[in-house]
C-alpha cells in the first residue's frame, strides 16, 4: 500500500487518529498534574523544614491542594476516555 | 551495622527476580510466521476463549444485573438479583437468573449486547427499535450500597451505644478508632469551615457522606464478595452525592450568599450592568463546584480500579503467549498490584476527606455572615 492510500484512508475515518490523540491528551494532562503537585510537594517540604512544628497543618493543606489538582487532571482523563469509548 | 555493598545473590528475592526475568522473556523467539497470524486471529475473536483485557476490565467496572463471583470453564457462580421493570403501565419483577447470564430473553425483555443500551435490559418493539423500560432493578451497585449502609448502621449504632455506656472511662474497641475520626471531621472540617455558630446543623450530613464514601471506597477494593463492586466509581452515585451538596448549599444559602453571586460587592458596576458578566461567572461557579465534586470522586476511584485490574490482566495476557511467561510476569504484577492497593487505601480516605471538606467549605460560604468591607 502506498502512502497516498494510507493518507486517504486516514482522512476518511479519523477514529485511529482520535484514539491516538486521546492517548496524547491523557499523557499531557498527567504531565501538567505531576508538575503542579511536584511544586506543592516542594514548597510543603521547604516550609516543614523551616518550621517543623507546623508539619501537621502543612501536610493537610498539601493533601487538599494535591487532591484538587488531581481532580482537574482527571477531567482531562475522563474526556480522553470518552473519546476512546464513545 | 553492615551496609550493603551490592545485591547478595543468595537472597530469595534476587533469585525470584532473576527467574522471573528469564521466564518472562522466554517465548519471544518461539513464534514463527504462522503462529503469529494465529495469535492475531485468536486475539480478535473473543469466543475462542482468548483473553480480551479491555472487555474484562470494563466488565469489572460497570454495573450488572447479577454479581458474578467465579467461572470454572462452563460453570458460572453468580448471585442473581431481582429485576424490577415498569413497562407500559405494568410492573415486571423477576430474578435476573432468568436471563441466564445475558444469553436468553425472558417475557420479551433481554439484555442488549451492543448498541446504545449495551449491558442494560431492553425490549425489542415490532419494528426492531430498542425500548428501555423504567428500570428499578436491584443491581450489583445497589446491593453493594445496601451492604455498605448496613455495615455503617451496625458499626455506628454500636459506637454510639458504647459511647453512651462508657462516658466515664477511656473508649475501647471499635469506638477508639472511630471516635477520633468523628472528632476530626467535627473539628478540622466542620468547625473550621462553617464556623462555631452553624456547624452542628450540617454535621450529620458531613459525617454521613464521609463515611459513606469511605466505606464504599474500601469495600470496592476488597476483591471478595460482598466487596468489590465499583460503587463510588459509578457516576450515578457520585452525581447523587454531589446533588445533595448542591441542594443543601442552595437551600441553606442566606441573603449574603446570593448577594455575593448576583451582586458581588467590590466589583465595578460595568461588569454587572449592561452585560451581567460577573453574575454569569458566579452562577456558572455555583453549578461547576458540585459537578467537579462528582467527577473528582468518580474518576479517582474508577482509575484506581482500572489500574489494579490492568495489572492483574497483564498476567493473563502474558499467560496467553506462554504459560511460564504468565507465571513470570505474575511476580511483577502482584507486587505492583500490592503497591497500588496501598495507594488505593490512601486514595479512599483522601477522596472521602476532600469531598467532605469541600462540601463543608461550600456550606460555610452559604451561611457566612456579612463582613463589613473596609473600603473607605
Amino acid at each position: 500500500m502506498n502512502l497516498l492510500t494510507i493518507l486517504l484512508q486516514a482522512a476518511s475515518d479519523l477514529t485511529p487518529i482520535a484514539k491516538m490523540a486521546a492517548g496524547l491528551g491523557a499523557s499531557i494532562a498527567t504531565i501538567g498534574a505531576s508538575m503542579g503537585i511536584g511544586q506543592i510537594g516542594r514548597s510543603a517540604l521547604e516550609s516543614i523544614a523551616r518550621q517543623p512544628e507546623a508539619a501537621g497543618d502543612i501536610r493537610s493543606n498539601m493533601i487538599v491542594s494535591a487532591a484538587l489538582i488531581e481532580g482537574v487532571a482527571f477531567f482531562a482523563i475522563v474526556v480522553c476516555l470518552l473519546i476512546v469509548f464513545l | 551495622m553492615a551496609y550493603h555493598k551490592g545485591i547478595s545473590f543468595r537472597t530469595p528475592i534476587t533469585i525470584l527476580f532473576i527467574w522471573m526475568l528469564l521466564t518472562a522473556f522466554l517465548p519471544l523467539n518461539a513464534l514463527s510466521g504462522e503462529e503469529q497470524a494465529h495469535h492475531e486471529a485468536a486475539s480478535h475473536e473473543a469466543e475462542k476463549g482468548g483473553f480480551n483485557a479491555g472487555e474484562v476490565i470494563i466488565e469489572h467496572i460497570v454495573d450488572a444485573y447479577e454479581w458474578h463471583i467465579l467461572s470454572l470453564g462452563e460453570f458460572h457462580l453468580s448471585v442473581p438479583f431481582p429485576v424490577i421493570l415498569y413497562d407500559e403501565g405494568q410492573w415486571h419483577v423477576f430474578m435476573a437468573s432468568h436471563f441466564h447470564h445475558g444469553h436468553e430473553a425472558y417475557k420479551g425483555f433481554e439484555i442488549a449486547h451492543e448498541g446504545k443500551y449495551k449491558g442494560k435490559i431492553i425490549r425489542k418493539a415490532e419494528d426492531g427499535t430498542e425500548i428501555r423500560p423504567i428500570d428499578l432493578s436491584i443491581t450489583k451497585n445497589v446491593f453493594s450500597i445496601f451492604v455498605a449502609s448496613a455495615l455503617i448502621i451496625i458499626i455506628f449504632m454500636g459506637v454510639a451505644k458504647a459511647y453512651r455506656r462508657t462516658r466515664k472511662h477511656a473508649p475501647k474497641g471499635l469506638q477508639s478508632i472511630l471516635e477520633p475520626l468523628i472528632v476530626f471531621i467535627r473539628d478540622e472540617i466542620a468547625r473550621t469551615s462553617i464556623g462555631e455558630k452553624n456547624y452542628e446543623r450540617f454535621l450529620p450530613y458531613l459525617l454521613t457522606v464521609f463515611f459513606f464514601i469511605f466505606f464504599n471506597n474500601l469495600l470496592g477494593i476488597i476483591p471478595i464478595f460482598p466487596g468489590g463492586a465499583n460503587v463510588t466509581g459509578n457516576i450515578g452515585v457520585t452525581a447523587v452525592l454531589a446533588l445533595f451538596t448542591f441542594f443543601i448549599t442552595a437551600l441553606r444559602g442566606n441573603k449574603n450568599y446570593w448577594m455575593h453571586i448576583f451582586n458581588t460587592p467590590g466589583v465595578p458596576w460595568w461588569l454587572k450592568f449592561p452585560l451581567p458578566l460577573m453574575p454569569i461567572i458566579e452562577l456558572v461557579g455555583v453549578f461547576t463546584k458540585p459537578f467537579v465534586l462528582m467527577v473528582r470522586l468518580f474518576a479517582n476511584i474508577t482509575a484506581g480500579h482500572i489500574i489494579i485490574l490492568g495489572f492483574i490482566s497483564l498476567i493473563f495476557v502474558f499467560g496467553q503467549s506462554s504459560l511460564y511467561a504468565g507465571y513470570g510476569i505474575s511476580v511483577i504484577s502482584i507486587s505492583l498490584s500490592i503497591f497500588i492497593f496501598f495507594l488505593e487505601l490512601l486514595v479512599a480516605f483522601i477522596q472521602a476527606y476532600v469531598f467532605t471538606l469541600l462540601s463543608a467549605i461550600y456550606f460555610g460560604m452559604a451561611t457566612e455572615e456579612h463582613h463589613h468591607e473596609e473600603q473607605h
